[in-house]
């Protein structure tokens, strides 16, 4: 960081009459989080294992619990809301550390940091465009899985509404942690120490939810439900500043 | 209001908050051992046991206010953050910094007295609960402040980093407090409101009242001593300190 302002400094002196300052007014709020969210989305799509491994590890690691449990079908009906939440949880905590890094590492934060441009409208385009390429095929391949571990066909819709609603605050509490450690080395364990904690209420919401659809008899999932909507909400609302604060604060050392 | 201004613009100063600090531990460390000896004396010698607990709810003595400052020591680090973030007062880091081991003991002491108190009244040692759980978060969240600490070298952008993880963690507060009424299970609602009328007699809750001031009087010298040390070592490097240094060991 101290290098790259360095040089941008010495270039400015050099050359005082020719300093050509971008204002961060040249491009509206809208087109950067266009602009971001289609970069990134291209970016996400060609580079195949990006997308591809969180949703290979969901599949795997489901298909680990008939092997561990035995194939009894009102076990592994019962287990299924929590596993499928649990399991959709930590891919996208494996997929957390893709993005940032990329960026980091090759320079381009840097200088969008250096930009001026709302640096919180950039984290929420780049989580905007991880959720899509990551989260939601997670969301979608969920049915299948689900019917493998039995889960009732009533409660399917319930499950995918959940995970709907849950997985973008997955990310976007994910990114602060992310950015935070976007600079640490071997930062995976770490950035798994600081997100969890703050993923229990969402799973705790969407398992139960899921779990509520299931049982027919006991007692609704709306609320569990409208519990999610408000924590998208608020996430979508607040996390951009936290981890634009959080970036910062890793691309000054 | 100008002193308090003035006040705020000294704390500023990690030099006068040295000098000025020179007793409190002390000070917190007297009043501390005068509460809690008084406060546990009773609340385990004289306080009447409990018609449905028996002598077991005695544990609340050390459980109870090992539980409020735990807490309390979340929410002055995720405090102490913003002061850092908004004003970038260097107190407010070495405070934060110095919060987190105190607060890791404290929740882990209230997670293991609940434990212990839970074996005879609820027949289990650990129930997966709203309060309990919470607490649970909040060990891990302490936890993962520390290990971000150690984990960024650069100590100014550590502890900034430490501040924004602070008040994003800060979300479980009220978490905890609400989680009560959110999902009630087991575990029985606050022993403790200010707005109401205590549910116990006084005789159960005077001591009790007075082990909780004992255990916030201990975190203040806790507190203190460590805060005054890592002032000591963030400014090692300072002519003040060396002055210090030298004065204390002649």
């Amino acid at each position: 960081m101290s290098e790259v302002a360095n040089t941008s400094d010495n270039t400015a002196s050099r050359s005082t009459s020719v300093v050509v300052v971008v204002q961060p007014s040249d491009v509206s709020i809208g087109k950067q989080f266009i602009g971001q969210l289609i970069r990134d989305l291209k970016i996400g799509f060609r580079s195949r294992g990006d997308f591809i491994n969180p949703l290979l590890f969901y599949a795997l690691a489901v298909m680990l619990f008939p092997f561990g449990l035995g194939t009894d079908a009102t076990i592994l009906k019962n287990i299924a809301p929590g596993v499928m939440w649990v399991l959709a949880l930590l891919s996208v905590l494996m997929s957390l550390d893709t993005l940032f890094q990329r960026d980091y590492m090759e320079g381009t934060l840097e200088q969008q940091v250096l930009h001026g441009a709302p640096l919180s409208t950039l984290v929420l385009a780049k989580v905007l465009a991880h959720w899509i390429t990551t989260a939601l095929p997670l969301v979608l391949v969920s049915p299948v899985l689900a019917v493998m571990l039995y889960l009732p066909g009533h409660a399917i819709p319930v499950l995918v509404l959940s995970l709907l609603l849950g997985t973008p605050v997955l990310s976007l509490l994910g990114s602060i942690g992310a950015a935070l450690t976007v600079s640490v080395r071997g930062g995976g364990l770490l950035l798994a120490l600081l997100v969890l904690p703050l993923y229990i209420p969402v799973l705790i919401f969407g398992a139960s939810a899921t779990a509520a659809a299931a049982n027919l008899d006991g007692p609704g999932y709306a609320g569990q439900l409208l519990w999610l909507s408000v924590f998208m909400v608020l996430s979508i609302t607040l996390a951009p500043f936290a981890g634009a604060a959080a970036l910062r604060i890793s691309l000054e050392q | 209001m100008g002193v308090l201004k003035t006040l705020w613009h000294k704390l500023g100063s990690p030099r006068w908050f040295y000098d000025m600090s020179r007793s409190w531990s002390m000070i917190f460390g007297i009043l501390a051992v005068l509460l809690l000896g008084a406060g546990t004396l009773w609340g385990l010698a004289y306080a009447p046991a409990d018609y449905q607990q028996g002598n077991s709810f005695r544990i609340m003595y050390l459980h109870v206010p090992t539980a409020l400052v735990a807490q309390s020591s979340y929410l002055m680090m995720g405090i102490a953050g913003v002061v850092l973030l908004v004003w970038r007062m260097k107190l407010a880091d070495v405070l934060a910094a110095a919060i987190v081991p105190i607060g890791f003991s404290m929740t882990l002491i209230a997670l293991f007295t609940g434990a212990i108190w839970g074996k005879p009244t609820w027949g289990t040692w650990w129930v997966w609960d709203a309060r309990t759980t919470s607490m649970l978060v909040l060990l891990f969240l302490f936890i993962g402040v520390g290990a971000l600490r150690d984990a960024i070298t650069n100590l100014e952008t550590a502890g900034r980093a430490c501040a924004v993880l602070a008040i994003v963690g800060m979300i479980n507060i009220p978490i905890i407090k609400y989680s009560v009424d959110w999902w009630l299970t087991l575990h029985q609602t606050s022993s403790f409101s200010l707005v109401e009328a205590p549910t116990m007699p006084s005789s159960m809750w005077a001591p009790l009242l007075l082990n909780v001031l004992g255990m916030y009087c201990f975190l203040g010298a806790v507190l203190t001593s460590a805060v005054r040390t890592g002032i000591l070592k963030r400014e090692q490097n300072t002519a003040w300190v060396n002055e210090v240094v030298e004065q204390e060991l002649a």
